[in-house]
């Protein structure tokens, strides 16, 4: 592979990549959002402990065209239903989301019903991701 | 798409960042929305903010957003990170340091891809900053990708350059040398905590002393951007060089020079974008291959390939 120095300003993938919640570990996050990159998305990282106002903000000021979120504290189901609800009341309802981190399957239909499209779990190969993002980017 | 541009005008950020997007691309539909706004820029005071990477240009920016915040003005900011030469994809991450300002409504950061662009911006910089300006933002920061020895560009894109040093990153040799150091406004030496602070204001201040006087002292000034210290002073010299360009003419000058150079480099874009789309990959791939081949000479594959596209 060799290093292309010509511009582009072809319409990219964005994609934000957010921690919700108190957990402080964010290296599954920091993959995701590498494998991304090597993807040739254009990836917004937002570090550690947002708040759900903080990830819906984010997604409208940067016009992402996918979420994800990457959890470990258990706090799902608490949280993501308000990110989803946050996201809607700024008329972001067409991005794409996905979730990732421990996340027990007896939670996926309730992720579904929630507009999640895809749960990725430890071991998940991040190619895996990468074809998810670019077979769902709700890109106009 | 009319709609757009209605609930731009009425305010709403959603348009805004919808639009941001479009420009961003240059998709014909961004290159209208930019012709029906641009009318509406030119109110913004832009201020680049630049410097090495790790220097604390991000979390410069935030406080001093921060800071025009507690005086009552709105503020956009737009942080460009590099895009991979490989992949093209970036990780854009200058959001984190700024945290304190997601969920303040007089705010709003857009992240950037540099997206092939030299000179520590992206292709479509000044477009996008345009139209945060004609949204209406009194304050629009501009922050580049990490920039070392030679990316000058945003002196040209902003009205304040902002160039952030930090002690220990050099001997006074390094700001001796020709580039980045000649185009700051404002120098600033942040990270100002830490040992030789001191010593590298001084190697500045003794720099500048030695610099052409262009009716204007360059302030050199100390922050410690985290803890904020010293960024009320800097919002005050960045005040001042604003009234200082209005007063002096300069204003007029720097908004002629960069209205040539953006009309020139677009045309350059146009030109390129139409010699690639005149030439087949197999044409391109061809005189590539001579080039590559030593058969031919970079200039002649270039001008054959600009005569295929009938561009002469």
């Amino acid at each position: 592979m060799s290093a292309s120095p010509e511009t582009t300003t072809d319409q990219k993938i964005r994609v934000l990549i957010a921690k919700p919640g108190l957990d402080g570990h964010d290296r599954g996050a920091k993959i995701v959002a590498r494998a991304l990159r090597d993807g040739g998305c254009e990836v917004i990282y937002t570090g550690i402990r947002q708040t759900p106002q903080m990830i819906a903000e984010a997604a409208l000021q940067e016009d992402v065209d996918v979420v994800g979120l990457s959890i470990l504290s258990g706090a799902h189901l608490e949280l993501f239903p308000r990110i989803v609800e946050e996201l809607k009341s700024r008329g972001l309802d067409d991005v794409t989301l996905f979730c990732g981190g421990i996340i027990p399957e007896e939670d996926t239909d309730a992720l579904e019903a929630m507009g999640f499209s895809a749960i990725f779990r430890p071991g998940t190969n991040t190619r895996d991701i990468v074809s998810f993002v670019y077979d769902n980017a709700s890109s106009e | 798409m009319s709609d757009l541009i209605e609930r731009f005008l009425a305010g709403e950020r959603r348009a805004l960042s919808r639009i941001l997007t479009r420009v961003e691309n240059g998709t014909p539909e961004g290159r209208e929305y930019l012709r029906q706004l641009y009318p509406r820029s030119g109110r913004a005071h832009t201020i680049g903010v630049t410097g090495g990477a790790g220097s604390g240009k991000s979390s410069l920016t935030g406080a001093l957003a921060a800071e025009l915040r507690r005086r009552g003005h709105e503020v956009g900011v737009i942080a460009v990170d590099p895009s991979s030469p490989f992949t093209q994809g970036a990780i854009l991450g200058d959001r984190i340091r700024m945290q304190d300002l997601v969920l303040d409504p007089g705010v709003f950061v857009r992240s950037m891809a540099s997206r092939g662009a030299l000179g520590g911006l992206a292709p479509t910089i000044d477009d996008v900053v345009a139209v945060m300006d004609a949204f209406g933002f009194p304050y629009v920061f501009i922050e580049t990708v990490g920039a070392g020895q030679d990316e000058v560009e945003i002196a040209g894109t902003a009205l304040t350059t902002v160039l952030v040093n930090n002690p220990g990153t050099g001997d006074d040799i390094q700001a001796l040398k020709a580039g980045i150091i000649e185009i700051a406004d404002i120098l600033v030496v942040n990270k100002a905590d830490r040992p030789g602070a001191d010593v590298l204001v001084s190697q500045l201040r003794a720099l500048l002393s030695l610099a052409p006087s262009e009716g204007r002292d360059i302030p050199i000034l100390s922050t410690v951007a985290t803890a904020g210290d010293g960024v009320p002073a800097l919002i005050d010299a960045i005040d001042e060089h604003r009234a200082w360009l209005d007063s002096s003419g300069e204003l007029d000058k720097h908004r002629r020079q960069e209205a040539r150079h953006q009309v020139l480099s677009v045309a350059q874009r146009i030109l390129l974008e139409r010699i690639r789309n005149a030439t087949s990959e197999d044409a391109l791939g061809e005189l590539v291959a001579q080039v590559a081949g030593r058969a031919l000479d970079p200039h002649t594959a270039a001008e054959q390939l600009v005569e295929q596209g009938e561009l002469v």
